[in-house]
């Protein structure tokens, strides 16, 4: 294996006086028994921005993302060192109680994954299963989760029918309405629109931009049209590095590594 | 996604339009310092043309950022490029507004010729009215208009023609206009250059609205 060389960088830095920050890391290291797939990642996620992870295939932006709830603690033989900030807190450390903190920092994957219940039910069921009986206060936020995601108005007359039935883009949509039901800060997003035709593509990325007045989105796509579509920051990973970071205008129409113009140009990758 | 995408097409098109009145102020008080020797407000007209450049400048960085960030097609895309083609035409409308003004302002006691100047006031007025109706036909996206204001940059040329022979002829029957009568043929060559740059304006009205790429009023046979 070539080793990777990483000759030159630009990261911005988020400087917590002047951004709201939601999320930073500092030095995330993720090694998959002797593989190193991440190699010291520090960035910083400003609050109700969208940030995209881009980069070619095994770079590691979706171990990257995966790491920041604590969804690689699932993988055996994974070791993961290094900080990640959540309202100042490190939940990488092992006393974190992972379920709590993934209240606040969800996810949704790349496939559709609705469970074999109903529409409301994949809503409700998670809500229960953390104690929530209130019939009404579960219809409630059933309805304002849907309508979050644009899905309301498509499934409200039909909330007791299978999920399953749904179109992939409605799935992926209730997907996001039951990650939304959590009330998280921070929803995390590993190519969500890649299983997806491009009219259901545009109405979840629609669904992000309106989201994001009140979360922080974090998202990895394959799509660099979908990046620099939607998001407000894009950070290129390379072989496990951060190689460029930076506002998405800037990184699509004047980025400053050679690296992120051959990617993002489509010369490789 | 779209919505957000089209209210940013709305703005590139807010924006041109206001740098398009830009411009055609200046070509007004650029003409009327020129034909009431006013030379305050020609300074004006030089003074503000930074914010005409100023202007370009922004509407080029908006369409480029729109075309690397949206990778618009059809519709979409011919917006941004008649933004972008025309806002260049607009600003070197702005350029010559700016010569006529500077030339009104040269003038120092030159002997004056009233029926050219009068001339010129005239081909001033059609070019004016060409400007201001372009950039209506470009918020109508009228592209039978658009050709059909091309067509009246005919009789600009013709004034053009007519000025500069009568130019020529009073500078053989007095030497003493030859410093004035350089000017005003200037003068009606700028105007005559707005009329040129007011029909690549129009050809890009006929692509946005057609798709079609055009030369209007062709000076092949002058």
């Amino acid at each position: 294996m070539v080793e990777n060389q990483v000759q030159d960088s630009h990261i911005i830095q988020l400087d917590k006086k002047e951004k709201k920050l939601a999320l930073y890391t500092e030095d995330i290291h993720v090694y998959y028994g002797q593989n190193e797939a991440i190699k010291g990642v520090s960035l910083a996620f400003e609050k109700n921005k969208i940030t995209s992870l881009i980069g070619p295939s095994g770079c590691g932006k979706s171990t990257y993302l995966r790491s920041l709830n604590r969804m690689n603690d699932e993988i055996a033989n994974t070791k993961i060192t290094g900080k990640i900030f959540y309202r100042d807190i490190d939940i990488n450390a092992p006393e974190i109680d992972v379920y709590e903190m993934r209240k606040n920092i969800g996810m949704v994957f790349q496939r559709p994954n609705p469970f074999s219940k109903s529409i409301y039910e994949n809503i409700a069921f998670p809500l229960k299963r953390h104690g929530l009986k209130d019939k009404a206060k579960l219809d409630e936020i059933v309805e304002t989760s849907l309508k979050q995601a644009a899905l309301w108005d498509q499934v409200k007359d039909d909330l007791h029918k299978s999920a399953l039935a749904l179109s992939g883009g409605q799935q992926q949509r209730l997907c996001i309405a039951r990650a939304i039901a959590m009330e998280p800060d921070i929803l995390l997003l590993d190519e969500p629109a890649s299983a997806l035709d491009p009219i259901s593509t545009s109405k979840v990325e629609e669904t992000l931009i309106n989201l994001k007045e009140k979360y922080t989105i974090i998202i990895v796509t394959h799509n660099m049209q979908q990046a620099a579509r939607i998001s407000d920051y894009t950070a290129f990973f390379y072989m496990g590095n951060v190689i460029e970071y930076d506002q998405t205008r800037k990184i699509f129409t004047r980025p400053k590594i050679q690296q992120t113009e051959d990617y993002v140009s489509g010369h490789f990758g | 996604m779209r919505k957000m995408f089209e209210e940013e097409l709305q703005e590139l098109h807010a924006r041109f339009s206001e740098m398009g009145m830009m411009v055609n102020e200046a070509i007004l008080k650029s003409v009327k310092a020129f034909v009431n020797h006013d030379k305050v407000l020609a300074q004006e007209v030089i003074d503000h043309d930074h914010l005409i450049n100023e202007y370009e400048l922004k509407l080029e960085k908006k369409s480029f950022e729109l075309i690397a960030l949206q990778q618009p097609v059809s519709t979409d895309l011919r917006i941004i490029v008649t933004v972008l083609k025309a806002s260049s035409d607009l600003e070197r409308m702005g350029d010559h507004a700016v010569s006529i003004a500077k030339s009104t302002i040269r003038v120092k006691g030159n002997k004056r010729v009233p029926e050219i100047e009068e001339q010129i006031a005239e081909m001033a007025n059609i070019v004016k009215t060409m400007s201001d109706d372009v950039l209506d036909a470009y918020l109508k996206n009228d592209s039978a208009k658009a050709k059909k204001i091309a067509f009246t940059d005919d009789e600009v040329d013709q004034h053009f023609k007519k000025i500069y022979s009568q130019c020529v002829e009073e500078m053989k029957n007095d030497t003493d206009i030859v410093e004035g009568a350089t000017d005003y043929m200037m003068v009606a060559s700028y105007l005559e250059r707005v009329g040129d740059y007011v029909t690549n304006i129009c050809e890009w009205i006929v692509y946005l609205d057609t798709g079609k790429i055009s030369e209007l009023n062709s000076n092949l046979d002058e």
